[in-house]
């Protein structure tokens, strides 16, 4: 990780507090990325089968919306748990 | 390499006191209970006969919106004794993200975590309370030792069970509201720092100035964005609330 950081940076990392930051940063980095994967190819699956519901039988149209947002809700939690973590490792 | 200075986070979410112990957090979130309060007052002591207007007309149509877009479609006819709290839940979370795109204000009340924090053990309680009140000892037992499930598996789903329905649930309730109204308000300071540093960069090149009209835009689109995002955490919360309400009561299903 040490080695990336001076790799990215334009300046070399001076200090061990530099290094911890420059690890801390790009670990929060990565730690949301990471996080959003998962979550991101959950909702599109989501509202995909969500659409293709609605296009098969519009009359249960309210139905599927509720569940719909439902599962993206359980879903988005995994993403934002990421987000969190991002904060507390920039911080 | 970078010019741009973000500030700490710290400097992005936390207000000077305008009393002690009392910030802008605070007053946006004693403004939205007033409001709400104001309104349903206003909205109630009309006389039933005459056609609603103005006020009136907005708040039957978010009882409306509570009752057959949340209540009946999650709990069915026996849930709508749940209307009135549900509704009170709804507009306070509504009015409290609101402020995140209001000029002056600024600040989501609900991206600081003591609001979603107090909202979510409310529910918590609530929805805990119903559980042992409709189903006694059997709300725990019924999770812990669910029937349905091979025996086998039964310790193992028991477990996850319980994990997700007393711990999990108010948590990820909590952070969903937070982290969402948090990342939207991040979003808007982001986008404002760079129109702001692309106009009064100091460069020779006076072409860079010009294209800070491109974050400018990027910061309207999103503003409408938050808009919608607030709306809909509002309408997340209050309809995970009566999924939770709605298990607890008959938990078979």
């Amino acid at each position: 990780m040490e080695a990336f950081a001076r790799l990215i940076a334009a300046t070399p990392v001076q200090t061990p507090d530099d290094a911890k930051a420059a690890n801390a940063a790009i670990g929060a980095g990565f730690a949301y990325g990471l996080a959003a994967i998962g979550p991101g190819i959950g909702i599109g699956y989501v509202v995909g089968k969500a659409i293709e519901a609605m296009a098969r039988q519009p009359e249960a149209a309210g139905m599927v919306r509720t569940t719909m947002f439902l599962g993206i809700a359980f879903t988005e939690a995994l993403a934002l748990i990421g987000f969190v973590v991002f904060i507390l490792l920039g911080l | 390499m970078l010019a741009l200075k973000f500030p700490p986070i710290n400097e992005l979410i936390r207000w000077k006191d305008i009393f002690p112990g009392f910030n802008k957090v605070g007053l946006i979130a004693v403004l939205a209970a007033l409001i709400g309060i104001v309104v349903f007052l206003l909205a109630g002591r009309k006389d039933p006969l005459v056609a609603p207007t103005g006020v009136r007309n907005l708040a039957e149509s978010s009882v409306t919106f509570i009752e057959n877009d949340i209540v009946m479609q999650t709990m069915g006819k026996d849930g709508l004794p749940w209307t009135p709290f549900l509704l009170s839940l709804f507009i306070f979370v509504y009015l409290c993200n609101l402020p995140g795109i209001i000029p002056v204000f600024q600040m989501p009340a609900t991206a600081r975590m003591a609001i979603p924090l107090f909202l979510a053990l409310v529910v918590w309680v609530i929805y805990n309370a119903v559980g042992f009140k409709h189903n006694g000892i059997k709300y725990i037992t019924g999770m812990a030792w669910p029937h349905g499930v091979p025996v086998a598996m039964r310790p193992l789903v028991g477990i996850i069970e319980l994990l997700s329905n007393i711990v999990l649930r108010p948590f990820s309730l909590a952070v969903r509201l937070f982290a969402n109204m948090l990342a939207g308000h991040m979003l808007l300071i982001t986008f404002a720092f760079l129109t702001n540093a692309l106009f009064f960069a100091e460069t020779k090149q006076l072409a860079l100035k010009p294209m800070s009209i491109l974050p400018f835009f990027m910061l309207i689109f999103l503003t409408a964005f938050e808009v919608l995002v607030g709306l809909l955490q509002a309408y997340i919360f209050t309809i995970l609330t009566a999924v939770f309400i709605n298990s607890a009561q008959h938990p078979e299903h």
